[in-house]
């Protein structure tokens, strides 16, 4: 056996995020909407009773105000559905914030790590309408391939920002942000790329939430108070609620940062995903414990340097005590403070870990803890956890971000403070 | 020759399906070079002429002709010669 040059790790940090959320456009609309405790989620009960008579659940957490799709050149447009349309418009803000522009994107050193569960939905729908109706696809037109295939955003946005690094698009569903972010992650650490473009994005569509439904995942008994739903850890939740966005971070090693002479805003430390290896849709608390501990290891941070855990907390009966379960068991009882975003803009989806994300970057920054909205009575398969039901002004220097999916797909991210060596 | 009137239904498809300013629609005009279309774009500019004046691009007998076009003339020429085979072949 040959011997092989240990390559060293580098550093890897955070110097861009954008947003589109249920809150509107920006990353300042979405940190608002979290600050100010209110939920985006409404009444869909109109349009989609129409679409799918039999569906449940008629709420969901849309975009404020529909996208204006001339704020991206027709030439790059006609190839996205609103999800990369979605991705794209995000990416631009957290590119501007990093200062990350031209010939650095086009140098080879940059690539995209961004996915979103599938391809456009309203697209895909387009289409077989036209398949089923007329029976042909001719007159779907050239694009509607490249707005439906999975990959779709990370092939846009390379397009779309002239990159020419790697491009991959780890599509899994609800953990297809987080996972999105872990391979940005290692990319740079292990020197292959000097920035990364990461995230996620999906769009909401009564299909989507249909599936939900379709596996009594969805909740279904709050449709007359829509701001009352999802409920996560809490007593009365009964599933959980679609919502649409896209979330983006530029990830980049420490020297470039530096060299470039970028703001830092915080140290990816630690990323880990394992799969259940045993239910497609049913989360086990073991295999959550073990991605946090993979995590944590992988980070060089013990439990007790956590300060707060963003927990994937969708609201669903098994996924949120199955959470709480696998946090207790790492964290120990009452140790750590830990809220879920989703009361506030819904289940983003494939967004959902990056947008999230973002906010967890502003309570680390800005030393606050955002609680978990609806959570009036903890559930007792939930106890357990330290948590937060309402805003604390408290200083933490690292949170754990967990994500998880259909298909037995676990995900966890840490995130920490910046400090120099 | 085709007449005025199509040849403005001809600029509203081009106008509405890519976004294009009518100054730019001279009749020799390059639908390449002046109006920045490409080859996504033609596949569209059929589809979307095939919409407007009910005729059926046949793949194996246009293809070659399509690929001919180079200015907002030549695509005139191709609609006028679309219609007469139309007109001769009523059928089809």
């Amino acid at each position: 056996m040959g011997t092989h040059a240990q390559i060293p790790l580098r550093r890897v940090v955070i110097t861009g995020t954008g947003a589109i959320s249920p809150f509107g456009p920006g990353v300042e609309s979405l940190l608002t909407g979290i600050r100010d405790g209110r939920s985006a989620v409404v009444d869909l009960s109109a349009e989609w009773s129409n679409k799918i008579p039999a569906l449940t659940c008629l709420v969901g957490a849309p975009l404020p105000e529909p996208l204006d799709p001339k704020q991206i050149e027709r030439k790059f447009r006609r190839s996205m559905g609103p999800t990369a349309m979605m991705a794209a418009l995000a990416a631009r803000e957290a590119f501007n914030q990093a200062g990350l522009e031209g010939e650095t994107l086009a140098s080879g050193r940059v690539g995209v790590s961004f996915a979103s569960t599938t391809g456009s939905t309203a697209s895909l729908e387009q289409s077989f309408l036209h398949y089923f109706q007329k029976n042909f696809t001719e007159s779907l037109g050239s694009s509607a391939f490249f707005q439906i295939m999975s990959h779709t955003c990370a092939a846009n946005l390379a397009h779309f920002f002239g990159i020419r690094g790697r491009v991959v698009s780890p599509d899994s569903a609800c953990a297809s942000a987080a996972q999105a972010i872990g391979l940005g992650f290692e990319a740079i650490r292990y020197g292959l790329q000097d920035a990364m473009l990461c995230g996620g994005a999906d769009e909401l569509h009564a299909v989507v939430t249909g599936c939900f439904d379709l596996v009594h995942a969805s909740s279904c008994r709050y449709n007359d108070h829509p701001d009352r739903t999802p409920r996560p850890f809490d007593a009365g939740r009964d599933g959980t609620v679609c919502g649409e966005g896209a979330g983006a971070l530029v990830l980049e090693s420490e020297a470039s940062a530096r060299a470039r002479g970028a703001r830092i805003l915080a140290e990816v430390a630690g990323f880990d995903t394992v799969a259940d290896g045993g239910h497609l849709a049913q989360p086990l608390s073991d295999s959550i414990t073990r991605c946090l501990h993979n995590a944590l290891d992988n980070a060089g941070v013990l439990p007790e340097g956590i300060g707060y855990v963003n927990a994937h907390g969708t609201g669903t009966v098994l996924g949120d005590a199955a959470e709480s379960q696998a946090v207790v068991d790492v964290f120990g009882p009452q140790r750590v403070a830990m809220s879920s975003l989703k009361g506030h803009i819904g289940h983003t989806l494939g967004a959902s870990a990056a947008l999230e994300t973002i906010v967890s970057l502003d309570m680390l920054t800005h030393g606050y803890l955002a609680p978990t909205r609806n959570l009036t009575e903890v559930a007792a398969d939930c106890v357990g956890p330290d948590h937060v039901t309402t805003l604390r002004y408290q200083r933490f220097d690292a949170f754990v971000k967990n994500c998880f999916a259909f298909g037995g797909i676990n995900t966890v991210l840490v995130v920490k403070r910046y400090e120099d060596a | 020759m085709l007449e005025q009137e199509d040849a403005d239904r001809v600029k509203r498809v081009l106008m509405e399906e890519f976004e294009l300013e009518e100054d730019v629609l001279r009749p020799q005009a390059s639908l390449y070079t002046d109006m920045g279309l490409d080859s996504l774009d033609s596949v569209d500019l059929v589809v979307a002429l095939e919409r407007e004046f009910k005729f059926k691009v046949v793949r194996a007998v246009d293809e070659e002709r399509i690929r001919a076009i180079r200015t907002l003339e030549d695509l005139y020429g191709f609609i006028e010669t679309k219609r007469r085979e139309a007109q001769a072949n009523p059928g089809a």
